[in-house]
Order: structure tokens, then sequence, then C-alpha cells
């Protein structure tokens, strides 16, 4: 295919993606602004106010950049492994591999639909968590960096999910009891000063306690960990899925005989 | 020869074990309107698949118009349109917008899509039906969709499989008219169906795949030519006598003996039968093949 061509299958993926998800908003944006609106209020306001302060600031200020991110992993995990679960299951993911349209512009299209999903979701979280306080951005440059690159990474995750999964337990088996833990257990809610030695070592197993707090960084100033190793974790992280992401597209496991 | 398809020496083995196709060599020439037929399982829907790259093969090699799958398929891809056996678009999405995102797949520009896409639409009578969404089309609807989907980038191929599976006769028809203009046009067809009729009335030339081989593959007019033995039912104006036969000929009675079925052997004259029944003073009003004349060999062949 020639370079115009390319981006023309590119962008109508991509472009097929986000009319999916928009189209079907009321399961993919309205759930997060409500769960997150319920989180600003319950732990934020009722419960927040008798934590006091954590790094410096109100408990709903620490929290707002962990419950962001926490919304586009989600989203942007989610998005993909559905989408392109739901097309193997229709089977209309037979339109993209009869096509000419090259593996690695099929893995982009739905990464970056995925990505789209996410940052939209992570808007609607921020606007929302206005209402509640007050959101000073430290470093825009960088909270828009690790905002991008995280999302990038949980797509690629929800992709290779959608691969191997057979049935629809398969692509929420990882999302509920691999994702929801390590991004609960990933400093959303907590320093990890507060944890005792042995379990803040662990801690620091989790890659999404170094995107939290990247994003954190960038957001308030203040983080648990080196936020540059936490750039060079998500790059390591988006270089490795996609290569195997292509890998597994060009072999054809679970979409082709 | 550049030919439209040419498959060589073709395997596929499934990771069960099973031996789909057993080195299976086809070509399909430029223009024509060809059949692959087979009982199922026999390796059609395999055959198709793997040009289309659904299937990937276990080896062998296939060249679409002159173009090595295994060194440029992108290329090879963009010759061939394929109408599959189950629907596999996505049912959420508007008529309009499944034609125009698979001409997107092909790199096609957004305008030119709408334009063709009004131009399928139109022909295959889609178009009043274009902001529906495609799960509320009926079964024939589907096919139609499927087709003018397949035709978006206007390819030099156009596979069908089991095309007119579950489609009334009226619409059949109207397909076909649809198809024989395109294969008129230039397109070549390469077709697999379980009505017989419909191949020997559109293709050319056929193949006849079983158990993952090749059986029979020519045009369908030699194909006809090596029937020996045809079956005429014909129906009579009064009863025939009981204990008739005819000499030379195998003859079944019905049961209210208003009609009798004949084997007719190469190089017997049908006369004969009129002949005879004439001499009875009984008057054929209706004669017509108990089975179609390619169903008969398909069965053959078959069989082995």
């Amino acid at each position: 295919m020639k370079n115009s061509e390319i981006w023309v299958a590119f962008y109508t993926i991509l472009v097929r993606e986000i009319r999916r998800f928009t189209r079907i908003w009321p399961q993919t944006l309205l759930p997060p602004a409500i769960t997150m609106t319920l989180y600003f209020a319950i732990f934020g306001n009722l419960i927040g106010d008798r934590i006091g302060q954590m790094g410096g600031f109100s408990y709903m200020q620490y929290i707002v950049p962990g419950l962001i991110m926490m919304s586009v992993i989600t989203n942007a995990y989610s998005n993909v492994s559905s989408s392109f679960f739901s097309a193997k299951f229709q089977h209309s993911v037979q339109e993209l591999l009869v096509s000419p349209t090259p593996n690695w512009v099929i893995l982009l299209g739905y990464t970056l639909g995925g990505v789209a999903r996410g940052l939209c979701v992570g808007l609607i979280v921020t606007v929302l968590s206005l209402f509640f306080t007050h959101l000073a951005l430290e470093n825009l440059l960088l909270t828009v960096l690790v905002v991008c690159l995280t999302a990038i990474m949980f797509s690629l995750g929800g992709f290779v999910n959608a691969i191997y999964a057979r049935n629809f337990d398969d692509v929420s088996i990882v999302p509920t009891f691999i994702l929801t833990p390590l991004t609960y257990l990933g400093g959303v809610f907590y320093s990890i000063d507060l944890l005792p030695d042995f379990w803040q070592s662990v801690s620091l197993l989790n890659p999404v306690l170094y995107m939290v707090n990247a994003f954190r960084f960038g957001v308030l100033g203040v983080s648990d960990i080196n936020v540059y190793w936490a750039l060079v974790i998500v790059s390591v992280f988006i270089v490795v899925l996609f290569g195997f992401g292509l890998r597994l597209l060009n072999q054809g496991k679970g979409i082709r005989n | 020869m550049t030919y439209a398809i040419e498959i060589s020496d073709l395997k596929k083995r499934y990771g069960s074990g099973f031996e789909a196709l057993k080195g299976i060599d086809l070509k399909v020439e430029k223009g024509d309107f060809f059949a692959l037929l087979g009982p199922n399982g026999a390796g059609k829907s395999t055959t198709i698949g793997i040009l289309c790259s659904l299937v990937n093969k276990t080896s062998g090699s296939v060249s679409i118009f002159g173009t090595d799958i295994d060194k440029d398929f992108a290329k090879a891809k963009k010759y061939l349109g394929v109408v599959p056996q189950e629907f596999n678009f996505n049912v959420f999405e508007t008529v309009f917008n499944v034609v125009v995102t698979q001409a997107g797949f092909y790199g096609i520009s957004r305008s030119v899509a709408e334009e063709r896409a009004e131009k399928y639409l139109k022909q295959l009578d889609l178009w009043d039906k274009r902001n529906d969404q495609s799960r509320m089309l009926s079964g024939g609807m589907k096919r139609r969709l499927m087709i003018a989907r397949a035709l978006i980038h206007e390819p030099e191929v156009l596979i069908l499989d089991e095309p007119t599976a579950g489609v009334d006769i009226e619409l059949r028809r109207s397909m076909w008219e649809f198809i024989k203009k395109l294969n008129e046009q230039g397109t070549t067809i390469i077709l697999t169906t379980h009505y017989l009729e419909e191949a020997e009335q559109l293709c050319r030339n056929i193949a006849i795949i079983n158990a993952g081989e090749i059986v029979e593959n020519t045009s369908i007019k030699a194909l006809l030519k090596t029937l020996n033995q045809e079956t005429f039912i014909l129906d009579l104006d009064s009863s025939l006598p009981t204990g008739w036969s005819l000499p030379g000929f195998s003859v079944v009675v019905s049961k209210d003996a208003s009609s009798v079925e004949v084997e007719v052997v190469k190089g017997q004259s049908i006369n004969a039968i009129f002949k005879a029944l004439d001499a009875i003073s009984i008057n054929v009003v209706s004669m017509r093949n108990k089975s179609n004349r390619l169903e008969e060999l398909f069965v053959k062949l078959i069989k082995g």
C-alpha cells in the first residue's frame, strides 16, 4: 500500500473506534463519570476530611490524579479488549484481515482508539474533579506525556488480552483480577510511605505505581518514585507489548485458522 | 499466461491434525465464471480462506493475478473481493458505514468511497436502507450488503461462498443477473454453491473437490458430455396399463400410473419412448430430468 493509502486505512480504523465508544456512551463514558463522582464525594469529601493531609495536599487533591489515571487505565484497556474481541466474536475482524491493511496499522489503529477513549474519560473525570477541589498543574508536558504513554500501554495490553480471549469471560478476567488490584494497590489512594518497608518494596514491583505517581508529580509535584524511571518503564512496556501484539497478529493467533 | 488464480500443490493441515487440503492444483482464467463445488468439509472454504488470508496455508503456492501471496500479499489482496458464507459485518454499523469503512481499509478516500457506496447500494437495491443498522436487514439484504462491500474496491476477482444460501428464488435470480453482468464486464467470478443447477447455468468451468483433493477440473460442457445416463420423468395424459414395459429401457411407473421414470443411456434415442406411448394412445404432457444433470455427475464423482 502507498503511504497515503496506509494513512486512510489507519484513519478509518481510528474513526470507527471513536465512533463505537461515542455511539455507546451510556456504556463507555457515563459509568466512569458516575463512579468517579462517587469516589470524589465519598473518599474525597466525606472520609477525606477526616484523613487530613497527604504529601502536603488535602486528601481529595491527593487522590484526584490517581483516580484520573485509574479511569484512563481501565477505559483504554477495556476499549481495545472489548472492541477487538467483539470484532473477533462476530467475525467482522475478517473485514480487516482480507484487506491489504498492514498488521502494524491495525494494531496502531485499535491502540489509538483505546487511547482516545482513555483520554476522553480522563478529561471528563478531570472536569468533574474540579467541582470538588482545585487542581494546580505543576508540569503540563509531563502530565500529558505520562497520561498518553499510560493509555498507549494499557491499550496494547487490552489488545493482547483480546487476541487470547476465547469468550467474554476471558475479556473480563484480566481487568477484574489483575488490573483492578494493581490499580488499587498502585498508590491511587495512599502514599507508599505509609506502608511498612517490606510492602513498600513489593509495591515497587507494581508498574501502575510508577504511572500514577508520575502523573501525580505532573499535577501536584509530589511522587513516591523517580519520575524518569516511570517513563522508562512505561516506554519499555510499550515497545514490548507492541512487538508482542504485532507478532500475534502476524501469526494470526486467535483470528486465522 | 497469467491466471486470475493459480494454485499449486496447496496443502493445509489444521492443528487438530485434520488434513483439509492434500496438495491441490487449480487454475482459474481471467474473466472466467468458475464453480468450486464439493460436499461439506471437502476443502472449499479452506481454499477460499487461504486465498483471502483468513486461513494460513501449510505449504504450496498461491498467485492472484500473477502476484504470489507469499511475496506481496497486500497487492494480491487488492485483486480479491470476498462474499463469505457467514455474515461478518459489524451489525451495529449502518449499511452505508459498513461499505464505506471497508473502502477505507483498502486505502480508498472517503469521497470516492461514498460515490461507489451509492452506486453499488443502488444497484443492489439497498440505497433506501443506507441509514439503517445492518442488523435490521433481512437475510437477503444482508447477503446483498456483503456483495456491495466486496465490490467497493472494484476487485478483479469476486469470490462468492454460498451466496444464495437461504435466499428466496426471486432474489436469487436478481442476484445472479447482477453477478452475470459483473462477469460480462470482465470480473472473474469464483462461486461455491450447493445449488448445482446454478453452477450449470452460470459457470463455464468447474472444479470438484472432495476430501481435500480435486477430483475433476474441466469445463461444464465437457463434464456434462461425460454423463452416460439420464433419468427422465414423463407426465402422461392417462394411466399406463398394468405391467407396461419398454424394451431396452429401465422404467419405473408411478403408483397412480400417470407418470413414468425412464433411464436413457448415452446413445439411446428418446424417440422410442414416445413411439411406444403413442402406440397405446397415451400422450406425454410434460417431460423433465429427474435430477439436475450436474448433480448426477457430482454424486458419481464424490462417491468415486
